[in-house]
């Protein structure tokens, strides 16, 4: 009798546990994912949902096989106990055959959103903005009119002096046009590339909206590409625990018209 | 009101000597050059903060004032002075608005700082001492008082991480006798016994200069600084 309940208790776990991923297809807007603001988030959401629907389909297919293993062979005395055609290895070898065309499926179709944000380059004419992580805060640069950013020298660094990337306008010419700004501020419905620079130790450039989640490494200069499609206000977070002010790194990503951002950006440089 | 008459001719008899001879050194700083402009600060991680300036304020590393007159200078006596024990009266340095209130503070040596979070916001107070101990404190908002004490001569650069814009100067000197020149550019040593004296005024970017002096009475002598400004 304790071995039919048991399954029964299975069977209503496994259901019970399905009815968030359920819902995250069907339910409202509590459960569905933050508003997305670029190109490339449907195919990062529609993956997302994908691997969600398939594994949910898989955790509850395989919690139900579970249930009715128990529910038949649970109270069973005795008698030859059946083992798997082939015994172990070719157990294991089914078991592993099986999970891999699952992760190999997930990854060749996922594959695809993964790679226009990740391995596809940005565009030409993509405007160029350096993100610096340093603890605690992010800074962002332009590189002014000359298109080009000034070289950084660690040991220029000076923030108490709004130096926050070790520009050195005395000596380097190109330099002396870059624009600092603690907010990443961009134009809408234009491709944006953002060189990630660490000054200090690891940090993460996360922006739900953007469907954008990137570590900043010491020593590598990373970059990601992104075109917001929505005016607006969004928080930037630093979401690699980096140290004691972790809690309290973020900065804001705000979109703005061509026109706002010209404005913006000219306010910034004079 | 009964006054000690007794009383007070033995105090003036007493102090007098000293009190006639207490000459004074005052004088102004300036610049020369055309000083770099100062950097508006952005607030924006830090919204508590951002609200209390409804213009943004500037970095602080040369502030000026008019017909060319330097603020934050640290002018004192260098050599020649008393080495004065520390007052007993503590210093207190201020953090308000995600900006160090004042933007420099002078003490002896010894002498107890306090240091206040009047914000909404943790800080973490780290000066980058060398010749002291260096330490790196947090100060939830709310929090007491940090209190603390340094016991070697230096200036000292703080810092706060958590809002990277903040910065301020300890002056941690061996005496009493300092002035921080505010708008005007004004300074003034006063109660100064005869004798040769080093005057130094130093500036957090324009570095230190120095000019001997002499006191022989109840005078005051007039020095003046002049910096020379850099572009950059």
């Amino acid at each position: 009798m304790g071995g039919k309940i048991f399954a029964v208790l299975i069977v209503i776990i496994a259901l019970a546990s399905a009815v968030p991923i359920i819902s995250h297809t069907f339910l409202g807007a509590s459960v569905t994912p933050p508003e997305d603001i670029s190109t490339h988030g449907k195919a990062i959401d529609d993956q997302m949902s994908v691997t969600m629907t398939e594994a949910g389909i898989s955790f509850l297919a395989a919690q139900l096989i579970l249930g009715l293993f128990v529910w038949q062979f649970a109270n069973r005395k005795s008698g030859a106990t059946k083992t798997f055609p082939g015994g172990a290895t070719a157990m294991v070898i089914v078991a592993f055959l099986f999970v891999g065309a699952e992760v190999l499926a997930l990854g060749l179709v996922g594959s695809k959103a993964w790679a226009t944000v990740y391995f596809k380059p940005a565009a030409a004419d993509a405007m160029q903005i350096q993100a610096q992580a340093g603890q605690f805060a992010f800074y962002f640069r332009y590189p002014g009119p000359d298109g080009k950013f000034g070289q950084i020298h660690p040991d220029k660094i000076d923030e108490g002096n709004s130096n926050f990337f070790g520009l050195d306008p005395e000596n380097d010419i190109a330099s002396r046009d870059d624009i600092t700004s603690g907010e990443l501020v961009v134009p809408v419905n234009k491709e944006v590339q953002l060189l990630l620079h660490a000054k200090d130790v690891g940090h993460s450039f996360y922006v739900r909206e953007l469907r954008i989640q990137q570590d900043f490494v010491p020593g590598l200069d990373l970059s990601v590409h992104f075109t917001p499609t929505k005016v607006g206000k969004y928080e930037i977070v630093c979401t690699q625990l980096c140290g004691l002010g972790h809690y309290n790194m973020k900065s804001y990503l705000t979109v703005m018209s061509q026109e706002d951002f010209d404005k913006w950006l000219k306010s910034q440089s004079s | 009101m009964r006054t000690c008459n007794p009383c007070i001719a033995v105090a003036v008899v007493i102090l007098s000597p000293t009190l006639m001879l207490a000459g004074t050194i005052s004088g102004k700083v300036t610049y020369t050059g055309t000083p770099v402009k100062q950097k508006p600060i952005s607030m924006a991680k830090e919204p508590s903060c951002e609200k209390q300036h409804p213009t943004p304020i500037t970095t602080e590393t040369v502030v000026t004032g008019a017909n060319n007159t330097l603020e934050n200078v640290v002018v004192y006596i260098s050599a020649g002075g008393d080495e004065a024990n520390a007052p007993s009266q503590a210093v207190t340095f201020t953090q308000k608005g995600c900006q160090y209130l004042p933007h420099v503070i002078a003490l002896h040596t010894g002498q107890e700082l306090h240091v206040v979070n009047g914000d909404q916001t943790s800080h973490n107070i780290h000066p980058m001492a060398k010749a002291n101990p260096e330490w790196n404190k947090s100060q939830p908002p709310g929090a007491p008082p940090i209190v603390q004490k340094f016991d070697n001569a230096e200036f000292i650069s703080v810092k706060c991480q958590i809002h990277p814009w903040m910065h301020g100067w300890f002056a941690v000197l061996k005496t009493n006798h300092y002035s921080i020149t505010g708008d005007g550019g004004a300074f003034s040593l006063p109660n100064l016994p005869p004798g040769k004296y080093t005057v130094a005024a130093w500036h957090e970017d324009y570095g230190t200069q120095t000019q001997d002096i002499t006191i022989t009475g109840n005078e005051t002598k007039s020095i003046d600084f002049s910096f020379k400004a850099k572009a950059y």
